[in-house]
């Protein structure tokens, strides 16, 4: 009985320092495995299916701007939420915090983009980003306020807080940010485009954000990796009382995690008003936020981890919108593959403390 | 015993572990109703043989008998049916479930609650191991926790009860009455598996020992029959060095480096002792203890000192003349505090970090950071200079703090706080589960700082050390503190009696003396 597998899980004396960073490899390339299985059960071409999710995105400079460009929220996202699981505090609001970061912005150039306005362009675009910041800041130090006040849990205020955004951003399109002249749809106005962001590369719709994304990953790095005030979050993270002993306060953790992560969520919400949406919807995020958090724990919760999980998450999106337009599955095909990868993911990260072991014969 | 059934035998007992040989072809018997001590120093391999004992690990290869009969215990609960308990050096209790909650997570039989609780405070009564039931672990001190755990494996009535150095947090008084347990339950024919490095203990207590070093048995003997030096020369092949202690003459006349004004702190939670009216100083030059059983106010002071706990008046706590009482730790670093915690992983130490990085929790100033940022390639040669200097037995710098057996861990924590060159240092529990040849080595160090002029304070649960290194005494008991009494003319049994804090009467003259 207990040979037909004969394999057996062992405690490795150290965790392996190979396996921390194999273990996504992995993840990503079971993933693609399970996926070819799923589109053989969907009676798919397995091979077709996975020409479009992993081929047809790189398909040429338009598709592969397409790519980058969906990589910045998320990788803006989860590189503030790498910061505040390493800190082990639990945000998962980062969807909440993006929203209110692009209500904010979008709120802010319906003040300024209007008829015979005097603002410059590139004033108005640095003013609507600061208010995008903001607003998530503002959307997250909520959950800091009421976890350090009356040690309310953060996990369910940052989610439920996700859900009062999202009414907030209705009501917002619903009434006052409404386009006057725009049929009575839920949106605001399309805001000129001397707001938006400058592109990257012509002819395509990847704008500077891209760049000012991988800035902030190298700045990040440098926080979490070199600075004492990273080094602190992360003992606070690990062991509190070891922190307490070091001198390192536990409350200052949770208000500097959570106010980084809100205001990168912000500012990712105020680039995709001033990049690819250009006006303010109800649908500004297909669930960026919630999708950065599989992004950071592929990432190791590390920066450089986070641009290259955003990019695999972003693969992910844009192979999941083909197959719907090249294959005919449904939209759920995203989120099968996004939850597959984190589930994937989870499992083989046993393997960084336990090691395969052929059984002894007995 | 030759000729009965050993209660257990092992036999060519193999265990490898990635880079190390833990165990190495041991053998031994232990008989019903014997007391047989395992002796050698951390990383000997006493802990990996006493686990695979109890299941918790699985030898590569060798054979266990139990009553004669070959078993296989494939984990804990095998181990616990067939009528082995076992007190861990490293505690196994759930912080946020009580007393009762956690034993009853230990006992394979359904008990109701209120039957257990009674359970616990009869086996407490009868062992002299009281406990309050309803308490949650987490507010618990180290020697509470253990009482837990030998009420725990005292309750499942075991044929072989092991025990991984059971007396370093009790008071004399309370090492007879255990020994006294001990004894009892031998003769109710119980087998007793000791660990210690306790030389005296074991020969009071112990019918033989297997002496263990660098996973190799190194020796059988009857302990009773040998010298303390005997044991300590086959445990790690030479003899210890007497420590020399020096009065000070000048100690008197001395600086005040560090002192405890009248400091009274309210219960930070439920649980927590209340301390009241606090008072003790100590001058350059000089090594004062607080001897005491824990759970008497030894962490709140301890907090209260380190500048965890911050609620002190200003003036509570004098340190080199400056009002410390309010600070937090860093600025109480900077007035020339260095402090060695009485839990080395978790609040010593970070366990899943490098002994590099570990240097930053006190290492907060240049060289080791400058402008907020970490100097890495400082911290680790930082580091690198104490395993060499203090003889650390790690693969270095970059060895996690959670690799390294306690004494080893504590010899870095040690040096860690003794790089800082403090002026005034405050120890909790320096050898507490530290092998003697660390100890030895740790006490060395306490006393070359002494002569270099800082004031020292050690909180300590053991009196042997604290006769062999101080030279004033202070007791606490229930939150307040003893007048202090110079070691020489302080006595064990004096000492004993003041620890359930007896004092009160004669102590107000020796204040005013």
């Amino acid at each position: 009985m207990r040979d037909l597998w004969p394999w057996k899980l062992e405690l490795r004396g150290t965790p392996s320092r190979a396996m921390t960073y194999l273990s996504p490899v992995l993840a990503i390339v079971m993933t693609m495995l399970l996926g070819a299985l799923l589109f053989i059960a969907l009676g798919k071409d397995p091979l077709a299916g996975l020409k479009v999710f992993l081929i047809d995105p790189f398909n040429g400079k338009r598709a592969i701007s397409e790519l980058l460009l969906k990589s910045v929220p998320l990788i803006l996202c989860a590189l503030g939420l790498a910061v505040c699981f390493r800190a082990n505090v639990w945000n998962i609001g980062a969807e909440g915090q993006f929203t209110v970061g692009a209500l904010f912005a979008g709120a802010t150039l319906v003040l300024i983009d209007v008829p015979g306005h005097a603002t410059p362009g590139s004033l108005g675009l640095v003013l609507m980003i600061i208010a995008g910041i903001l607003g998530g800041a503002f959307w997250a130090s909520i959950t800091a306020l009421l976890r350090d006040r009356f040690n309310a849990n953060e996990i369910l205020v940052s989610l439920m807080l996700t859900y009062v955004a999202q009414l907030l951003l209705m009501y917002a399109v619903n009434g006052p940010l409404k386009d006057p002249n725009g049929m009575n749809f839920p949106q605001s106005k399309v805001f000129s485009s001397e707001f938006m962001l400058p592109m990257l590369m012509s002819g395509t719709r990847l704008h500077i954000g891209f760049a000012v994304t991988l800035v902030l990953a190298a700045v990040m790095t440098v926080f979490m990796t070199r600075s004492l005030r990273g080094f602190s979050l992360f003992v606070g993270g690990t062991a509190p009382h070891a922190a307490r002993y070091a001198g390192f306060s536990s409350r200052s953790a949770l208000w500097v995690s959570l106010l980084i992560s809100g205001s990168f969520a912000g500012l990712a919400g105020a680039f995709e008003i001033a990049g690819p949406i250009g006006q303010l919807l109800p649908s500004v995020s297909p669930g960026y936020g919630f999708a950065a958090i599989i992004v950071a724990f592929i990432g190791r919760l590390h920066p450089v981890g986070a641009v290259l999980g955003g990019l695999v998450m972003s693969l992910l999106y844009l192979g999941g919108e083909l197959a719907q337009s090249r294959l005919g599955l449904p939209s759920a095909i995203t989120g099968v593959f996004q939850g597959m990868l984190l589930f994937l993911l989870l499992a083989s990260d046993t393997l960084i403390d336990y090691r395969l072991r052929r059984k002894a014969k007995v | 015993m030759t000729s009965t059934i050993p209660r257990l035998e092992i036999a060519h007992i193999r265990k490898a572990y990635p880079g190390v040989l833990a165990n190495d072809d041991i053998n031994l018997r232990v008989a019903p109703g014997e007391i047989h001590a395992v002796l050698g120093e951390n990383g000997a391999g006493k802990s990996t043989l006493m686990k695979i004992i109890f299941g918790t690990v699985k030898p590569d290869a060798g054979e266990i008998f139990w009553n004669g009969e070959q078993v296989h215990i494939a984990n804990p609960h095998v181990a616990r049916k067939l009528g082995i308990a076992m007190v861990f050096q490293h505690f196994s209790l759930f912080d946020t479930l009580t007393v009762a909650e956690n034993i009853a997570l230990g006992l394979a039989s359904d008990v109701s609650m209120p039957e257990l609780v009674t359970q616990i405070r009869q086996t407490g009564e009868k062992y002299g191991l009281e406990l309050e039931p309803h308490r949650h672990v987490h507010t618990l001190s180290v020697g509470e926790r253990q009482r837990v755990e030998i009420v725990r494996a005292l309750l499942t009535n075991p044929q072989l009860l092991i025990l991984d150095e059971p007396t370093s947090v009790l008071t004399p008084q309370a090492v007879d009455k255990l020994f006294v347990t001990l004894r009892k339950l031998a003769a109710e024919g119980c087998s007793i598996l000791y660990i210690s490095h306790k030389l005296d203990e074991i020969r009071a207590l112990c019918h033989s020992a297997t002496v263990m070093r660098n996973g190799k048995v190194t020796g059988n003997c009857d302990p009773r029959n040998e010298t303390s030096a005997g044991l300590s020369r086959m445990m790690i092949g030479d003899e210890l060095v007497r420590l020399q202690r020096e009065r000070n003459p000048d100690s008197q006349r001395s600086e005040r480096k560090l002192h405890i004004n009248r400091l009274n702190l309210l219960k930070a939670h439920l649980f927590a002792t209340e301390l009241h009216n606090i008072e003790c100083e100590v001058r350059a030059g000089e090594i004062v203890g607080i001897a005491g059983v824990s759970g008497n106010g030894q962490q709140e002071l301890l907090a209260a000192l380190s500048g965890e706990d911050q609620r002190a008046a200003p003036n509570m706590l004098m340190l080199a003349g400056r009002a410390a009482g309010h600070l937090a730790p860093n600025p109480r670093r900077a007035l020339g505090l260095g402090l060695v915690p009485e839990e080395r992983l978790g609040r010593g130490a970070v366990p899943a970090m490098t002994l590099a990085a570990n240097m930053l929790l006190s290492h907060q100033k240049p060289p080791f950071v400058k402008r907020g940022m970490i100097d890495f390639a400082y911290a680790r040669s930082a580091a690198a200079a104490i395993i060499e200097r203090f003889k650390v037995k790690a693969s270095g710098p970059d060895a996690l703090a959670k690799s390294l057996s306690g004494g080893n861990l504590q010899k870095f924590i040690v040096g860690r706080e003794l790089e800082r060159k403090p002026s005034v240092f405050i120890v909790a529990q320096p050898t507490w589960g530290v092998d003697v040849g660390a100890a030895a080595q740790i006490h060395a160090e306490i006393l070359a700082l002494k002569k270099e002029g800082c004031a020292v304070l050690i909180i300590s649960e053991e009196l042997d050390e604290l006769f062999a290194l101080c030279d004033r005494l202070h007791v606490i008991a229930k939150g307040r503190l003893s007048p202090s009494i110079a070691i020489e003319q302080a006595t064990r049994e004096q000492v004993g009696l003041w620890m359930s804090g007896l004092w009160q009467q004669d102590g107000q003259e020796a204040t005013h003396a």
